[in-house]
C-alpha cells in the first residue's frame, strides 16, 4: 500500500467527515466527529508531506490523480448530499479498521519515517474504530429504525470494502465480523466488487467532493489563514 | 547573551500551552529538547499530542517569541514523530496542575476520578459521556456522585 494512498483515503475521508460537524444527532456526536476528521486530516498531512509538497497535493490535483480507495470519497449516506448517522457509523467501521491494519504495518516497516507516521496514527484509529464499534453495537441493537439504518449502510458500502481491504482482507474481516455478530447485523454477501480508485478511476462524487475542497486554493492560490 | 543550550529548552519548555493554558509545553512533553549550534542557530525539537492537534502553529509560534525575547535570534522549530507521543510524557506537575483545572488524568483503569469532588466511581458511577470533547486529547465525563461534568485526558 503506497502512502499517497493512505494519505489521500484521510485527506477524503476528512474532508467528507467535516460535512457533520454541526449537523450531528447529539453535541457530543458533534464534538466526536469533528475530531475523528481532524485525526483524519493530521494523518493525511503527515503522509502527504513525506511524498511531497503536502498543499499542493491536496489542492492542486484533479480528481483522476487522487490514490483514494473509492469508500472514502462516497457520500455519508444513500444518496448525493445525504448525511445519514447510521450509514456513517457503517462507513467508519469499515474504513477504521482497515486503516487501523495499515497504520499497523506501516509502524512495522522499514522506512523510519513511515513507520514514525504509523505509530503515531495507530493510536488515533484505534479511537476511531471503537468509537464506531460502540455505536454499531448500539445502533444495531437499538430500535427497529436504527438497526435498519446501519444495515443499509452496511449493504451499501460492503462492496467497496474489497478495494479498501486488497491485501489485508482476512485481518480485517476479523476485526469486522465479530462487531457485525455482537450487533446482531448481518454480514452482506460478497458480490460485486466496485474499484479503480488506487488507479485515479473514481467515482462522481469525488469530484464534487474535491471542488468544494479546492476552491478556495485555486482561486486564490497560497493563500493563508 | 551567553546562555547555555539548557536554557533555550528549559524557556521554550516554560511556554504556555495555547489551550489549557494551566500546564506549560515542557510539561505535557511536547518539547522534546534544544540544541544551539556554535553559530547561536537554536533547533527546539516538538513533537504533537494528536497528529491532527490544531496548536502546533500557534505553539511553534510561541516558541520562537519566547526564545526572541530572551534574545534568541535565530531559532528553528522542527516536529519530530517519533516516539509517538503518549499520556505518560506528561509531569507530575503537568497532571496536578490539569487537576487543579478540573481536568482529570485517565486512571489507571481508564475510569477517571472526579477531580471536583475526588469521587472514584464507587458506588455510584462516573460515567463517560462522550469519547471526544473540546481539544482532541481529552474526553467528557459526569461525576455521578457531585453531578458535574469535567474532562479527563484521554490515555493515549
Amino acid at each position: 500500500m503506497e502512502l499517497l494512498g493512505l494519505g489521500d483515503d484521510a485527506l477524503i475521508a476528512a474532508q467528507r467527515l467535516a460535512e457533520w460537524v454541526s449537523r450531528a444527532p447529539t453535541l457530543e456526536e458533534d464534538v466526536a466527529l469533528a475530531n475523528i476528521a481532524l485525526d483524519q486530516l493530521g494523518a493525511a498531512r503527515m503522509l502527504l508531506a513525506a511524498v511531497g509538497d503536502e498543499d499542493e497535493l491536496a489542492y492542486r490535483r484533479d480528481d483522476h490523480q487522487f490514490r483514494n480507495c473509492l469508500l472514502a470519497e462516497l457520500p455519508l449516506g444513500p444518496g448525493r448530499g445525504d448525511l445519514d448517522f447510521g450509514w456513517t457509523m457503517s462507513w467508519l467501521l469499515m474504513l477504521s479498521a482497515a486503516q487501523l491494519l495499515r497504520y499497523t504495518d506501516l509502524a512495522g516497516g522499514s522506512d523510519e519515517q513511515a513507520a514514525a507516521i504509523g505509530a503515531k496514527a495507530v493510536k488515533e484509529s484505534t479511537y476511531h474504530l471503537d468509537h464506531a464499534r460502540q455505536w454499531m453495537l448500539r445502533l444495531g441493537g437499538g430500535t427497529e429504525e436504527s438497526q435498519r439504518r446501519v444495515q443499509q449502510g452496511l449493504d451499501g458500502l460492503w462492496p467497496y470494502g474489497h478495494e479498501l481491504t486488497e491485501g489485508i482482507r482476512d485481518r480485517w474481516l476479523a476485526i469486522v465480523e465479530p462487531v457485525l455478530a455482537e450487533a446482531g447485523l448481518k454480514r452482506p454477501d460478497d458480490r460485486w466488487r466496485p474499484g479503480g480508485g488506487r488507479d485515479g478511476r473514481h467515482t462522481e462524487h469525488l469530484s464534487y467532493l474535491l471542488a468544494e475542497m479546492q476552491s478556495l486554493h485555486r482561486a486564490h492560490p497560497g493563500a493563508q489563514w | 547573551m551567553t546562555a547555555t543550550r539548557a536554557d533555550a529548552a528549559a524557556i521554550a519548555g516554560a511556554v504556555p500551552d495555547p489551550e489549557l493554558r494551566v500546564v506549560t509545553i515542557g510539561e505535557l512533553g511536547i518539547v522534546r529538547g534544544a540544541e544551539q549550534a556554535e553559530d547561536g542557530h537554536v533547533v527546539v525539537t516538538i513533537t504533537p499530542t494528536y497528529s491532527g492537534c490544531p496548536a502546533m502553529d500557534a505553539i511553534r509560534d510561541d516558541i520562537r517569541s519566547a526564545l526572541a525575547a530572551a534574545g534568541y535570534a535565530d531559532v528553528e522549530v522542527k516536529t519530530v514523530l517519533s516516539p509517538a507521543w503518549s499520556t505518560d510524557m506528561i509531569t507530575e506537575s503537568g497532571w496536578a496542575a490539569l487537576e487543579r483545572t478540573g481536568i482529570a488524568a485517565p486512571g489507571p483503569s481508564g475510569t477517571p476520578t472526579c477531580p471536583r469532588c475526588g469521587h472514584q466511581g464507587r458506588p455510584t458511577p462516573v460515567l463517560q459521556i462522550s469519547r471526544y470533547a473540546s481539544t482532541p486529547c481529552q474526553s467528557l465525563w459526569s461525576c455521578r456522585s457531585c453531578l458535574e461534568p469535567f474532562n479527563a485526558i484521554k490515555k493515549l
